[in-house]
């Protein structure tokens, strides 16, 4: 692997969550909760331009069973909200959430009886963000912010 | 009030009121279109004569309101069109907020089906004789009509379910 010229006969050492957290930060498999334009924004994240692939987030998974990260995009009706609970209930853990955009996140511009005023009142939401569509830029971050949480997680023992 | 009706709408108005006399209350023109409010009862009769012989075949739009007053709170519009005319007419029923029940025009117009279920899901107007009477985009055990005026813009707090979030457990 070229570590041997370096090191020599030597060794590391690291924690087996590192390995983990590691490992899963840098493989976090969207499942793209398209529901609405910021699912347009959402394909640029994943396109050759902005590049996903960068952080190991290339594959976007439309199945729930092989995600680990839900990129809610768009405004979630109360109809639609059960099928996004549904989705969610069938990811396995370790899963995150993204809330893209401001309609996502707080109901946005619509704010009437129809749509829920933000998608975390009904899913445990890591990241949130802003924006109307949010830039590619934007969802990059939010991925990123995602990988740091995931690296500062007790992953193979609980911390109790 | 002076009406400048083209030739195929002055032709309308003219048997409209020839032979629906009684039922026709008022015939006026806003923004270049024209505009025949009728009595409820008559509606699938003028409906049909519409279709039948003065070739509006085709509903674009039925469309609801809420006028806001005690009497005949609830108005239907609906939006004809003359391809053979080259003609569009707007046909108005009122009806009260007590019990807003017509005819329903589906067996006319098929396409009047979504169009009368909207309306009621938003006005709660019912509509009777319709093929498949249910509420089009609300829960069907939402109780009550969102665009009536009274509606609160946010809805109604817990009148629509959101799903459970600890599925784990009882």
């Amino acid at each position: 692997m070229g570590l041997e010229s370096a090191l020599g006969e030597g060794y590391l050492t690291t924690r087996v969550d590192s390995m983990v957290n590691w490992a899963r930060a840098n493989a976090a498999w969207p499942m793209p909760m398209g529901l609405a334009c910021c699912a347009i924004e959402m394909m640029a994240f994943a396109g050759p331009k902005y590049d996903a692939a960068r952080f190991g987030s290339e594959v976007m998974r439309f199945s729930p069973r092989q995600s680990d990260v839900m990129i809610v995009a768009g405004w979630c009706t109360y109809k639609m909200s059960h099928a996004i609970r549904r989705i969610w209930d069938q990811m396995p853990d370790p899963k995150w959430c993204i809330a893209m955009g401001a309609c996502a996140s707080t109901g946005g511009m619509h704010r009437c009886y129809g749509v829920v005023q933000g998608v975390d009142n009904f899913l445990p939401v890591d990241t949130y963000i802003s924006g109307c569509p949010p830039r590619p830029d934007a969802v990059l971050h939010a991925l990123m912010k995602i990988q740091d949480k995931i690296k500062t997680e007790h992953s193979v023992m609980l911390d109790t | 009030m002076s009406l400048e009706l083209s030739e195929p709408l002055q032709k309308v108005v003219d048997s409209l009121s020839e032979k629906f006399s009684e039922q026709l209350i008022e015939v006026y023109q806003s923004s270049g279109d024209t505009f025949i409010r009728i009595e409820n009862s008559a509606l699938i009769d003028i409906c049909t004569y519409l279709k039948e012989d003065l070739g509006y075949i085709y509903l674009s739009d039925i469309v609801g309101t809420d006028r806001y007053t005690s009497d005949d709170r609830f108005e239907v519009i609906y939006n004809l069109l003359s391809f053979k005319d080259q003609a569009r007419l707007f046909l108005k029923v009122w009806c009260d907020e007590e019990n807003p029940e017509l005819e329903s025009v589906a067996n006319i117009w098929p396409g009047a089906n979504w169009n009368e279920r909207e309306v009621y899901d938003m006005y709660g107007v019912r509509f009777k004789n319709h093929p498949d009477f249910r509420r089009i985009f609300m829960p069907e055990d939402f109780d009550y009509f969102p665009l009536r005026k009274e509606f609160p813009l946010l809805g109604i707090p817990g009148s629509i379910e959101l799903p459970n979030t600890t599925p784990d457990t009882d």
